[in-house]
């Protein structure tokens, strides 16, 4: 990065009486200026004024100050960042789909609707699932909306006692989020040192109040939740639903299917497990599967296959768990998915999990002797380190993962799960090569030994990066967060 | 051989399995009962090669037909800048996962700055997160935010002129939390009034939600909304289309506390749904109700301005059931799409959009009037670049649209058998008005 000559917010580059558009001349009588004045700006919106030249070599400056699964390996557990293949942006861009109105008729969109229904089936079989919704934008709405078809199910048996969902200690914070959202209280189960639910502390807070129980397979440690069969027992003779956060999917495939481990409800992350791109967060998708009996609470709009083999979209089902988005979701991104899935193929599909398993174990196996394994594997797609084995360099987690920027790679999750104080959970993916994995394990070897020999580098770390030890806490109390109290704040100084 | 999608080679995996203290894969998977065992494979098709999933794909998008859109409701057909795919697919900014780490994410930090600070100036609100996933669900975070800023009041009103979808998107949210949801009168297609305020003086609202331009296209007169609403110290939100924002009166100058809606009228492409993209401004005083990610401006060692996601003890990550929404990763790439759209169109490329679609769509009103089948729902009403139009009998809008669907014209949306809503952009031409007009007048 050059930041001496791109060092600029695009409002620094306009200069007025420039633009960067082109638009038809209609030489239509003027309306606009007719419109009553009180219900229009009273000024104008001091957008920036620049060309199109400026307006690309400012973007394009901009993003090689970015790291992305293209620049380099991302071990960052839980989000499965694995390659997203071209061919799937490719038919995403494409122009017919992308002149396609929302409320077109159903007689002009059979092909997407086609598509559509073709990955509701390829995810139900992967799921175990009897039927899927598309319709969620991202995993934390996917399960608020699976939450929510939890919720109809109860109201629909006139169950209002159910007020409560049980969460692990070990869970994804969107968790307790979601059913704080879908308006559950949260019932926390501890987990046990081996990282998996205590089932007896499950066993006594399972009841008549609660609705659900949200379990994460394998969990955030990695570790394959091998009572499941007894919990699923448990939780369903108590009269609660089984949910599945789908963000750990990624090493089921191939091995074993939610819906014939006893889960109800699921959903899937497609920006984790189905390669589409996280774009900097968002757009993803999160689809949501039932199991049989669950399928009319699923939310409008649904697609459907008619008799004729023709595809409809149903807007008004009664017994849908009503609306969590105006049309049938983030579109695109399911595009993406279904060709990755028809691109894999179903043997291909099954060699996914096994090969993310044996990335992470490679890792976890070949850094044991430096970094703390609280819970000995062996692992599944993920697994946790406590930070370093010799606590006497003080070398923290945080700073573990800032020299690892230097080193070249984005740095791991950090301080998730909150079971362990220094947590370093990471995460390979299938698609790393032995040499890529080679090379994180010996930067991470390199930190364990700067950490004995030399400190200060990794304490002081990152060194060499755009950005260094950005000032969180100054941001936080007196936030700037616009480009006006931007100029109030910096350029008066 | 295996898939190009895996670097593995035999070699490699028998090695690493050695490595692993393993003989074969299945071996590390060896705690899984093995009842719950994936038997027999996946009944999926086998792999296809490029040029095969291509070419099935292409099956599908033949299967579709993109019509000519007088279509909104929501999504409009305005004009995407070939700018922007071309920067939007750099797979830096792709491939990137959310800026967890501001050492080697400036790049997408700097774009959500960029977004928030254009956001904050089409609405006249300070604060804007780095976006919502569509305007229907902000608009129902929004609800959720004024519950949790006013406290023990409960109500939330609704005007029965915002979007049905935006609507029908609230009341789910609402309904699984116990929020009663009341509907606001409408009279002659805008939030009436006087209901408004007796809705008010009831007591107990947290909130009121409105939109304009309306779902039929009209400009609402908020004047004095503010001043009654605060009275009750509830909050004001006003859901707008961003584009509109570029010169019909801002939620801020209205008085507004939360400004929400959809940003896919910034020339984002219709995409059958999307991905759209939702945006969220609030007042300074609600900043720390806000939902979603924030990017802020500091300083780093070296002295240099940079960016971090700030406030982070809103959200759920470190929140978790006490956050102030679920929300986690949200339309990140779409803002980069907003930005560098607002950056090309600037204030005057925002001014002609809105002139060339105002002026396209009271020329098609005014010429639909003329062939004597429809008439204006509302004439009195003042509207943008949509308006309502109602079928004179015996023709309905089923016979209407069917027909001009026949001449590859999306004529609109339908509210029923008789009322239709009608949309223009800049990329209405007076070609395809003159076979929409002449279309209807045959039938």
């Amino acid at each position: 990065m050059n930041r001496n000559l791109y060092d600029k917010l695009i409002f620094d580059h306009s200069h007025p009486g420039r633009k960067g558009y082109d638009l038809p001349r209609y030489d239509w009588p003027e309306a606009m200026s007719k419109l009553p004045s009180e219900l229009m700006r009273s000024e104008a919106p001091q957008l920036p004024e620049v060309d199109e030249p400026t307006v690309v070599r400012h973007y394009t400056n901009q993003s090689t100050n970015n790291f992305g699964v293209d620049t380099g390996f991302y071990p960052l557990g839980s989000c499965t960042m694995k390659y997203n293949p071209k061919l799937n942006d490719k038919l995403a861009a494409n122009d017919t789909i992308a002149r396609l109105h929302p409320r077109q008729p159903e007689d002009t969109v059979q092909g997407a609707l086609e598509i559509y229904w073709n990955l509701q089936r390829v995810l139900s079989e992967i799921g175990g699932m009897a039927e899927f919704t598309l319709n969620p934008f991202a995993g934390a709405h996917g399960e608020l909306t699976g939450l929510l078809v939890i919720k109809a199910y109860h109201e629909s048996r006139a169950d209002f006692a159910r007020t409560k969902v049980i969460v692990p200690d070990s869970a994804h914070g969107t968790n307790p989020a979601s059913a704080h959202v879908a308006g559950y209280e949260v019932v926390e189960v501890k987990s046990l040192p081996d990282g998996t639910v205590d089932v007896d502390d499950l066993c006594s807070k399972l009841g008549p109040d609660i609705a659900a129980v949200m379990m994460t397979n394998p969990n955030t440690v990695g570790m394959f939740e091998k009572n499941i069969p007894v919990i699923s027992k448990l939780v369903h003779e108590a009269g609660a639903l089984l949910y599945y956060d789908g963000a750990n999917l990624n090493p089921m495939l191939g091995i074993a299917r939610p819906g014939d481990m006893g889960f109800d409800v699921m959903h899937i992350n497609l920006h984790k497990t189905f390669s589409t791109p996280h774009g900097g967060g968002g757009p993803g998708a999160g689809p949501v599967g039932v199991r049989a009996g669950l399928e009319q609470f699923l939310p409008n709009p649904k697609v459907y296959k008619k008799e004729d083999g023709t595809f409809g979209v149903n807007d008004f089902s009664d017994s849908a768990l009503g609306r969590i988005s105006s049309w049938l979701g983030n579109y695109t991104v399911l595009i993406r998915a279904l060709a990755y899935i028809m691109t894999l193929g179903a043997e291909g599909i099954a060699e996914v999990g096994p090969l993310a398993t044996l990335n992470a174990n490679y890792i976890m196996n070949a850094l044991k002797d430096k970094y703390l394994l609280p819970i000995p594997g062996p692992c599944k797609h993920e697994f946790v380190f406590d930070g370093l084995i010799d606590k006497s360099t003080g070398i923290t987690t945080l700073n573990i993962a800032k020299r690892l920027l230097d080193l070249g790679f984005h740095a791991p999750t950090i301080y998730f799960p909150l079971l362990f104080h220094e947590s370093l959970m990471i995460e390979p993916t299938e698609t790393e090569s032995r040499e890529t994995l080679d090379t994180f394990i010996d930067a991470m070897r390199t930190i364990a030994r700067e950490a004995a020999e030399n400190p200060e580098i990794v304490k002081n770390a990152p060194h060499n990066t755009p950005a260094r030890h950005p000032d969180d806490t100054e941001a936080a109390l007196h936030p700037v967060v616009t480009y006006s109290q931007y100029l109030e704040k910096f350029k008066s100084e | 051989m295996p898939h190009r999608y895996f670097p593995h080679t035999p070699d490699d995996i028998a090695l690493m399995l050695k490595s692993c203290g393993a003989s074969e894969l299945d071996d590390l998977f060896c705690d899984i009962p093995a009842e719950l065992r994936l038997k027999g494979g996946y009944r999926l098709p086998g792999a296809m090669s490029e040029p095969e999933v291509k070419a099935e794909f292409d099956k599908a998008f033949s299967k579709c037909t993109p019509l000519a859109c007088f279509a909104g409701a929501g999504a409009y057909n305005h004009y995407t800048p070939e700018v922007i795919p071309a920067l939007t697919s750099r797979s830096e900014f792709l491939t990137a996962y959310t800026p967890y780490q501001p050492e080697i994410s400036q790049g997408t930090l700097q774009y959500i700055f960029e977004y928030q600070s254009m956001i904050s100036r089409l609405t006249g609100l300070n604060v804007t997160n780095a976006s919502m996933y569509d305007g229907a669900t902000a608009t129902a975070e929004a609800m959720i935010m004024a519950l949790n800023a006013t406290r023990k009041k409960r109500r939330i009103l609704i005007s029965s002129t915002v979007n049905p979808e935006v609507a029908a998107v609230v009341n789910t949210y609402a309904h699984y939390q116990n929020i009663p949801v009341e509907v606001i009168p409408q009279k002659d297609g805008v939030t009436d009034r006087a209901e408004l305020e007796m809705m008010l003086g009831a007591g107990d609202v947290a909130g009121v939600i409105v939109s304009s331009p309306n779902y039929y296209g009209i400009l609402e007169d908020y004047t004095g909304f503010a001043e009654k609403i605060h009275e009750k110290k509830a909050l004001f939100i006003i859901n707008s289309p961003a584009i509109a924002l570029g010169v019909i009166k801002s939620q801020g100058e209205w008085g507004a506390d939360i400004a929400v809606g959809d940003a896919q009228s910034l020339g984002m492409p219709l995409n059958y749904g999307g991905p759209y993209l939702g945006y969220m401004s609030c007042t300074n005083a609600l900043m720390r109700k806000l939902p979603g990610r924030i990017v802020g401006a500091t300083t780093d060692a070296d002295g240099q301005r940079v960016f971090v996601l700030t406030l982070q003890a809103r959200e759920q990550h470190i929140r978790r059931e006490k956050a102030t929404s679920n929300i986690c990763s949200n339309q990140g790439l779409m803002t980069l799409h907003a930005a560098i759209y607002m950056s090309l169109m600037g204030t005057k490329g925002l001014e002609e959009v809105n002139r060339l679609s105002c002026n396209a769509a009271h020329y098609l009103a005014e010429k639909l009037e003329e062939t004597g089948k429809v008439r204006l729902s509302h004439p009195a009403q003042p509207y943008l670049n949509e308006f309502k139009v109602t079928v004179k009998d015996p023709l309905t809008t089923t016979v209407l649209l069917e027909a001009l669907k026949n001449e590859g014209i999306l004529g609109g949306v339908a509210v029923d058998e008789n009322e239709m809503i009608v949309s223009c952009t800049e990329l209405t031409t007076p070609q395809l008005i003159d076979k929409y007009v002449t279309t209807v007048k045959s039938l």
